[in-house]
């Protein structure tokens, strides 16, 4: 069943109102010692709770409960909590309503406590517990889910109300969990060695070099440590006009490497300078890329040591 | 070239068979097929003292030596370059032979191509070292470009565009290469051939490359006994004599990626094989009447036969589209069903195909056949062959 449905809607609504725990006495009436157990739990040195000349002293008739201790009084201790009781109460079947609906994690979110008196050893404190509202499903950080608010309602012996307790849980689907969170894989490293360090450096500050011969200036790329036109050994660097055409290319399907988007274009552009180059293509959709398209020079930067080239198509002005 | 042309032949093939899963050692499978061909040649393991095989071959020569019991070896090596070296090692063979350095060398090749290490995955994430041949790569993976299919596709593209072809004119090439393949219970695609259509509704792996424009991935071993032409008219079979044997490598030649050449329409590095080839055995291609031409995908099929003068330049489709390549045409294409039927053994297998047109015992044998062409791989350094019957 999916939390979304209009009856599911009117089955949530029916609750609201509807009483979830009867009026059920604390196991043992309001006590020294466990309140001692408290205070010292919680390091409060406030005299009130145990010393009955300092509680005369404010004006009290003797020692009092912590007020924090409210609900305390009415837990249903260790026993019951480790072998809880077969019967079902409408608390029950309240979760696994929400749990129908994929609500089945729950988060309590924050509780507002009114007090009517203190509570003072002898008390025997009850308390029943109704529904007050259920929310329309909410998007949260944990997932989408719904409040439950409900009231708890705290009585003295004769039935009087000590304290009032809104009680307010957020009961969510658990969001999906992401993907555990891996990085997009890299692309393929290339082998950079000292013959094609320096085109790799240049491409770092989206510079497109193209290596030139320093005798007899033909270009040539892939770059190598050698002329073949004229043998020598001695080189640098032009910076490329970033302007050209696609002399050819492709569009990949399969296999699909995790560092790309596919169907990947790949070309290869001819330069303005002659010279050609292996590069991806951006702006453009793989059907509308064509044999002598004219392209411009942009930059990818795939990952923070990794920059490349990257050719869109060039608008009129551009070519 | 005096030496060479005649002076030895290829004696003996044998083979695995060809799957998808051998279910043992590539050194096994070496070890079969050497035997086979050793067998197959009317010798015995201890007559041969060469090996030849592919540098991208994990089985040594000496481990073939050892495990076969061959003794001796006192001529072996190794050819590069992938599929470029498979009539590259049968040309070592032969110059070993005809200078007297060798008497029976067996060239071979053997690898679980399908099971392990598949190269159509491509070279994304092999390891990288800094060597010039790795560092090539480098102008590729990063982005993206990782598979001989996107390699070859570079070329398609161009060449579709120079010459006005299509991916119909590539699927012709696969629906021959698959009717011949469903005729030879070998072949792993016997009894499947394909139609144009299917071709054309094939996916795309890289395009302008269907599915069914790419060769198979496959597990086997081929190998083949060369011995010279004296000795070979003693053994049982008709010699298939070794009439041209050439390698080339082109001006600016990359391996599958020589994208940087003024025109890329072209394989010169086979043109320079062809001219040698027909060079040394004095024939011209209206003597061939039969081609084994590398196929590991489509395209480059195409750029072969002109490079080899079957055609003229941008004429190979209408070439294939005459239906010159069936075996009732002008040139009966890969019998066998090339590397996109039968099985990819590296284009080893088709030089044993080549050997069975001239023995006359080719499954799809096109009638009487005198002298036969085979190419090695496409785009790489490559090499060729012309085998010849007896004169």
């Amino acid at each position: 069943m999916s939390g979304a449905g209009e009856d599911y809607e009117e089955l949530l609504r029916a609750w609201v109102g509807r009483e979830l725990v009867a009026r059920r006495p604390g196991q043992d009436p309001v006590n020294v010692p466990m309140i001692r157990h408290w205070v010292e739990a919680m390091e409060d040195p406030n005299p009130v709770y145990l010393d009955e000349d300092a509680a005369k002293a404010t004006g009290r008739d003797g020692v009092v409960a912590p007020a924090s201790m409210i609900q305390a009084w009415t837990m249903r201790g260790y026993a019951a909590t480790v072998h809880p009781s077969a019967e079902r109460s409408g608390f029950d079947e309240l979760v696994a309503l929400l749990a129908e609906g994929g609500y089945t994690s729950v988060v309590a979110t924050d509780s507002e406590l009114e007090f009517e008196r203190e509570l003072v050893p002898g008390d025997h404190v009850s308390v029943e517990e109704h529904v007050e509202s259920i929310s329309a499903e909410k998007q949260t950080g944990l997932g989408a889910g719904r409040f439950v608010s409900t009231v708890k309602t705290y009585r003295d012996a004769s039935g009087e109300v000590v304290a009032t307790q809104r009680w307010r849980t957020l009961r969510y689907r658990p969001a999906e969990k992401p993907a555990p969170d891996k990085p997009k894989a890299l692309r393929p490293r290339p082998a950079i060695n000292p013959d094609n360090a320096f085109w790799f450096e240049a491409a770092r500050e989206h510079r497109l070099v193209v290596q030139r011969c320093a005798d007899c200036k033909s270009l040539r790329h892939p770059p190598g440590p050698c002329c073949p036109q004229c043998g020598s050994f001695a080189w640098d660097t032009v910076e490329s006009s970033g302007r050209g055409h696609v002399y050819t290319f492709t569009v990949n399907h399969h296999p699909r490497h995790p560092a790309f988007d596919y169907p990947l274009v790949v070309a290869v552009i001819e330069l303005a300078e002659g010279t050609r180059l292996i590069a991806n293509m951006a702006g453009v959709e793989p059907a509308d890329v064509a044999v002598g398209m004219p392209v411009v020079l942009d930059w990818i930067d795939p990952d923070p040591d990794l920059s490349l080239p990257v050719f869109r198509p060039a608008a009129h002005e551009e070519r | 070239m005096s030496g060479l042309p005649g002076a030895a032949a290829i004696a003996g093939i044998g083979a695995t068979e060809f799957s998808k899963e051998s279910g043992r050692s590539e050194l096994q499978l070496a070890c079969e097929a050497v035997l086979a061909a050793i067998t197959d040649a009317g010798l015995e393991p201890s007559d041969v003292d060469g090996l030849v095989t592919f540098t991208a071959d994990t089985s040594s020569e000496i481990h073939i030596a050892r495990n076969l019991g061959i003794g001796e070896l006192t001529f072996f090596s190794r050819v590069g370059y992938g599929g470029g070296a498979a009539c590259g090692t049968v040309q070592q063979a032969a110059m070993a032979v005809a200078t007297g350095v060798a008497d029976v060398v067996v060239c071979y090749r053997a690898f679980n191509e399908r099971s392990g290490e598949r190269y159509g995955l491509g070279q994304a994430d092999r390891p990288m070292d800094v060597s010039a041949d790795r560092a090539a790569y480098s102008w590729m993976t990063p982005f993206g470009l990782s598979t001989p299919a996107q390699w070859v596709a570079m070329f398609a593209t161009r060449y579709m565009h120079e010459y006005g072809v299509t991916s119909e004119d590539f699927g012709r090439v696969a629906v021959v290469d698959r009717a011949h393949a469903a005729t030879n219970p070998k072949a792993w695609f016997h009894g499947r051939p394909i139609t144009l259509e299917e071709h054309q509704a094939s996916r795309w792996i890289a395009e302008p490359l269907h599915l069914l424009d790419c060769c198979q991935e496959s597990d086997g071993g081929q190998a083949l006994v060369v011995v010279s032409a004296r000795r070979a008219r003693d053994l049982p079979h008709t010699p298939a004599l070794i009439w041209g044997a050439a390698q080339g490598s082109g001006n600016d030649q990359h391996m599958m990626t020589s994208y940087y050449r003024s025109e890329i329409s072209g394989i010169p590095e086979m043109g320079l094989v062809g001219r040698q080839l027909y060079a040394q055995s004095g024939l011209t291609p209206a003597d061939i009447q039969a081609a084994i031409l590398y196929d590991h995908f489509t395209p480059l099929v195409l750029p072969q036969l002109e490079e080899l003068g079957f055609c003229a330049r941008g004429e190979a489709k209408d070439f294939i589209a005459d239906g010159n390549l069936s075996l009732t045409g002008r040139l009966p294409f890969n019998t066998h069903g090339g590397q996109l039927g039968e099985a990819y053994i590296h284009g080893m297998n088709g030089i044993a195909e080549a050997v069975r047109l001239l023995r006359g015992t080719s499954v799809n044998q096109p009638g009487d056949v005198h002298n036969v062409l085979v190419t090695a791989g496409t785009g790489v350094p490559t090499s060729g062959l012309i085998l010849g019957a007896d004169q």
